[in-house]
C-alpha cells in the first residue's frame, strides 16, 4: 500500500507539469493557432525562474532581488485586489476597485485614491514581514513560479507577432523558438556564472500539511509529499475551465478557433484575440518549466525531458478539453512514474524491460488515439490556418 | 586587326553583360535567404557585442571564415558534417513542396543510423558490398519511418507535424534500447565501433587528419536525384501540385494520398541516408542518454534558407555546417559555440516572417520613393 501511495504522489509531478502546459496549449489552439513552442517557452520560463528563485534564496537583500520582490508583490496585491473588488462590484457593493477607472467623476477618483493607498499599505507590509522575518520558501516558490509566468509570456508574444500579425507559419516560427531558448540559456548562463546548470538549495516539497494530512486516505493522497504546485495546477484546472466554458471570452476563444470568418464578421477582432491566447498560453508553459525543474531536480540544466511535446499529447489525448487533459495527464503522469520507478513495482521489475518501454508508452498512446479516432476528435477546425481577413 | 579586336571586346562585353544579369537574377530569387542570413547576423552581432565588445569582431570573422580556419583538414571535417545537414535539409525540402512539413527528419534520421551501425557491427561482410549495404539499410529504415506519418496523415487525415514528433521521441527511446540490446559497448556506454569494411570510403588523401568522406559526393548525387524527380517528371509534377492545392490536385485527378505517402517516405529515405553517412565512420558512436538528433532541425533551416529547393538545400547545407565549423572554432574567443544556435534561430525566424517583411520594406520603399518624389516636385515648383 505504502508503494501505490508512493507512486501515486511521484504521479502527481509530473502530472502537474503536463496539466498546467497542457491548459496553456489548450488556449492557443482553442484559439487557432499551434503552439509547438511549448518545450522552448519552458525551457526559457525555467532558466530565468529558477534564476529567481536561486537569487532569493542566497542574495535575499540585494539591490536586484528587492526590485524582484517589489514588483511581484505590487503584482499578487494588485491581482488580488482587482479580483475582490470585481466580486463585491459582482453582489451590488459600491467599490473601490481600479476596475473603475474609466469613471470620471471626482468622488471616484477619491475612491481611487483610497485604493491605491490600500493597496500600497498592503505591499508595504508584506515586504516589511520579508524583511523582518525572511522569505518563506513556498513564497519563494511562488514568485520564482510568477517569473518563469511573465518570461514565458513575453516569449510567446515572438510567437503570437510572427504567426498572428506576420502571417508566418506557425510551425516555423515556433521552430525558431524552440531552438533560441536552449542556446539562449546556456550562452547567457555560461558567460555570467561559468557553467551552465543553475542549483537552488531548498527542497519546496511539503512533507504533510497540517490537520488535513492526518485524514486517513484522502490526507495520504492529497496532502502528504505534495508540491504547492499541485494545488495551483489544480486551480489553474477551474479556472480554465470557467474561462472556456462560461465567460465572453471563452466563447469567442472557441469561435475564433471554429470559425474565424464568422467571429470576424461579428465583430471580434480575431488578432488581438489570439494574441491574447498566445501570449497566456506562453504563460502557462513558463510556470510549467519552473514547476518542472523545481519538483524533479536540484538545478536547472537547459532541458525540461520533452515535457512540452509531452503536453502536446497530453492535449491531443484529452481531445482538447479541459476534463480530457486532466484524464490525459493522469495517465501520462502515471506512465512517467512507471518509467522512473518501476523498479520498486515487484511486478514490473520481474519483467525485466528497461526503463525506455515505459517511456515510449505516451507516444504511442497518442499515435493510435490519432490514427483510430482522429474522426471523431474535436480539434479546432480552424487550427494551424493563418487568417487572413481578405480570405474566405 | 582593329576590327577583330572590337568585336572580341563586344563579346566580353555581352557576356559579361549576360553574366551580371544572370547574377542580379539569382540574387532577387535569393533575396530573402539573404536577408534573413544577414539579420541573423546582426542580431548575433548584437548578441556578442553586449556579452564581449572587444572580441565580437573578430570572433564573427572566425565564425564566417568557418571551417577555412582549420586549412584543409577543417574543410575535410565541413564536407563531413554538411552531408547529413545537406540531406536532412532534401528532406524537409522535399516534403514542403508537397505541402507537409516534415519535423519528424530527426527520427528518420536516428533510425537510418542505428540500422546502419547494426549492420556495419553484427554483420561480416567484403569491403564495397558492406557499406553499401549499411547504408541502403540506413537509407530504408529512414523511409519506414517517414513512411508511417505520411500513411496517418493519408488515411486518416493526421496532422503530420504531431505525428511526426511523437515519432522522434518514439525513436530516441527504441535508438536506445536496440542499442543496449544488441551493439553496447559497455565500457563507453555507447554502441560498438563499426566495422572497417563497413566505413565510408574517406577522403584522407585530399583532406589529411579529417572525417571527411564521400558522403558528400553521394549527397549531391543525391540532391541532382532530386531535382530531377521534382522537376523532370511526372511524379514530381504531380507533388507539387498537391503542394500548391490539395483540392485543385485532387480535382485534376491527382491521386493526392498516393502523392502524400511518396512524399513522405522519399523524404524518410534522404533523413535515413543522413543518419547512415554520419555514422558510417569508425570512431562515431551513438551514446546511450536520451538525444535527438540535432541535424534534424538544422535541416529545417537549411530547406528555409535554400527556399525549399533541393539545389538550394545543397548550398545552405554547405553553408550552414561551414558557421557551425566557425562556432567551433570560434571558442578560441570566449563566445559559448551555443551562439550558433541562436544565429540559427533568428534566421529561421526571419525566413518565416519573410513575406510579410518584404510587404513591409516594399511600403517603406514606396513612401519613401513617393516622399522624394513630392519633395523633388515642390523644388521644381519654387
Amino acid at each position: 500500500m505504502d508503494i501505490l501511495y508512493l507512486l501515486i504522489q511521484n504521479a502527481y509531478i509530473s502530472m502537474t507539469v503536463l496539466l498546467v502546459v497542457a491548459l496553456g496549449g489548450l488556449l492557443a489552439e482553442r484559439s487557432g493557432v499551434t503552439n509547438i513552442a511549448l518545450e522552448g517557452i519552458m525551457i526559457l520560463g525555467a532558466f530565468l525562474g529558477v534564476w529567481a528563485i536561486h537569487g532569493l534564496e542566497i542574495y535575499p537583500y540585494s539591490l536586484m532581488t528587492i526590485v524582484v520582490m517589489i514588483v511581484v508583490v505590487l503584482i499578487w496585491v494588485i491581482s488580488l485586489d482587482v479580483l475582490v473588488n470585481f466580486g463585491l462590484s459582482k453582489l451590488g457593493f459600491k467599490c473601490v476597485g481600479l476596475n473603475r477607472l474609466h469613471m470620471k467623476q471626482r468622488e471616484n477618483r477619491l475612491y481611487i485614491a483610497l485604493n491605491i493607498f490600500i493597496v500600497l499599505v498592503f505591499a508595504s507590509l508584506i515586504m516589511l514581514s520579508f524583511f523582518l522575518f525572511g522569505i518563506p520558501k513556498q513564497i519563494i516558490l511562488i514568485m520564482g513560479i510568477m517569473i518563469g509566468g511573465a518570461v514565458g509570456g513575453v516569449y510567446a508574444m515572438v510567437h503570437a507577432h510572427a504567426s498572428i500579425y506576420m502571417k508566418a507559419d506557425q510551425v516555423i516560427s515556433a521552430t525558431a523558438l524552440n531552438l533560441f531558448a536552449p542556446a539562449f540559456a546556456i550562452f547567457t548562463a555560461r558567460f555570467i556564472q561559468r557553467g551552465q546548470q543553475i542549483p537552488f538549495s531548498s527542497s519546496f516539497m511539503i512533507p504533510k500539511i497540517p490537520l488535513l494530512g492526518d485524514i486517513p486516505i484522502i490526507g495520504e493522497l492529497f496532502f502528504t509529499r505534495v508540491f504547492i504546485s499541485f494545488y495551483i495546477a489544480l486551480a489553474l484546472l477551474v479556472i480554465i475551465w470557467i474561462i472556456v466554458y462560461k465567460s465572453k471570452f471563452g466563447l469567442r476563444l472557441r469561435a475564433c478557433g471554429e470559425n474565424p470568418h464568422a467571429a470576424d464578421s461579428l465583430g471580434i477582432n480575431i488578432y488581438k484575440l489570439r494574441f491574447k491566447a498566445v501570449t497566456l498560453s506562453g504563460v502557462f508553459a513558463g510556470m510549467g518549466g519552473v514547476i518542472f525543474v523545481i519538483s524533479t531536480s536540484t538545478e536547472f540544466n537547459v532541458t525540461v525531458a520533452g515535457f512540452g511535446f509531452l503536453a502536446i499529447a497530453v492535449l491531443i489525448f484529452g481531445n482538447w478539453r479541459p476534463s480530457g487533459i486532466l484524464m490525459a495527464a493522469i495517465f501520462f503522469g502515471f506512465t512517467k512514474t512507471l518509467a522512473a520507478s518501476y523498479t520498486a513495482i515487484p511486478f514490473l521489475d520481474n519483467l525485466g524491460l528497461q526503463r525506455e518501454y515505459y517511456e515510449l508508452i505516451p507516444f504511442i498512446a497518442t499515435l493510435i488515439i490519432l490514427a483510430f479516432f482522429s474522426k471523431n476528435s474535436q480539434a479546432p477546425k480552424a487550427l494551424g490556418q493563418i487568417y487572413d481577413q481578405g480570405k474566405r | 586587326m582593329n576590327e577583330h579586336k572590337k568585336q572580341a571586346k563586344d563579346v566580353i562585353v555581352k557576356i559579361l553583360k549576360k553574366l551580371g544579369q544572370a547574377i542580379l537574377r539569382a540574387l532577387v530569387v535569393i533575396k530573402p535567404s539573404l536577408i534573413a542570413i544577414g539579420l541573423g547576423l546582426f542580431i548575433g552581432l548584437i548578441i556578442m557585442l553586449i556579452f564581449d565588445a572587444g572580441d565580437a569582431f573578430p570572433a564573427l570573422g572566425t565564425l564566417l571564415i568557418g571551417g577555412f580556419n582549420g586549412g584543409l583538414r577543417g574543410i575535410g571535417n565541413t564536407l563531413y558534417q554538411a552531408a547529413p545537414i545537406i540531406l536532412t535539409g532534401l528532406a524537409v525540402a522535399f516534403a514542403f513542396r508537397t505541402g507537409l512539413f516534415n519535423i519528424g527528419a530527426s527520427g528518420q534520421m536516428m533510425m537510418g543510423a542505428y540500422v546502419a551501425i547494426h549492420i556495419g557491427v553484427r554483420y561480416t561482410l567484403p569491403g564495397t558490398v558492406h557499406w553499401i549495404i549499411a547504408f541502403l539499410a540506413g537509407m530504408l529504415a529512414g523511409a519506414i519511418w517517414g513512411l508511417i506519418p505520411g500513411l496517418l496523415k493519408a488515411l486518416s487525415n493526421v496532422n503530420e507535424v504531431v505525428s511526426s514528433i511523437m515519432m522522434n521521441y518514439i525513436a530516441g527511446n527504441l535508438l536506445i534500447i536496440f542499442i543496449m540490446k544488441y551493439v553496447f559497448n559497455p565500457t563507453y556506454s555507447r554502441s560498438l565501433n563499426i566495422l572497417r569494411t563497413a566505413e565510408l570510403p574517406l577522403l584522407t588523401s585530399v583532406f589529411p587528419n579529417s572525417t571527411a568522406n564521400i558522403g558528400i559526393f553521394i549527397a549531391i548525387i543525391v540532391v541532382i536525384i532530386a531535382h530531377i524527380i521534382l522537376h523532370k517528371t511526372t511524379l514530381g509534377f504531380g507533388l507539387r501540385a498537391s503542394g500548391f492545392s490539395m483540392p485543385g490536385s485532387k480535382y485534376a485527378g491527382m491521386n493526392t494520398k498516393a502523392n502524400i505517402i511518396t512524399a513522405m517516405t522519399l523524404s524518410g529515405s534522404f533523413a535515413g541516408m543522413a543518419g547512415a553517412i554520419a555514422f558510417l565512420v569508425v570512431g562515431k558512436n551513438i551514446g546511450t542518454a536520451f538525444e535527438i538528433f540535432p541535424q534534424g532541425f538544422d535541416g529545417i533551416s537549411v530547406a528555409l534558407l535554400g527556399l525549399g529547393e533541393p539545389i538550394g538545400a545543397l548550398f545552405a547545407g554547405l553553408f550552414l555546417a561551414n558557421i557551425r565549423m566557425g562556432a567551433f572554432y570560434m571558442q578560441r574567443y570566449s563566445f559559448v559555440p551555443q551562439i550558433i544556435d541562436m544565429i540559427i534561430a533568428v534566421i529561421i525566424y526571419v525566413t518565416a516572417i519573410s513575406a510579410a517583411l518584404q510587404m513591409i520594406f516594399k511600403r517603406y520603399g514606396q513612401q519613401f520613393k513617393a516622399w522624394r518624389l513630392s519633395r523633388h516636385e515642390k523644388k521644381e515648383g519654387k
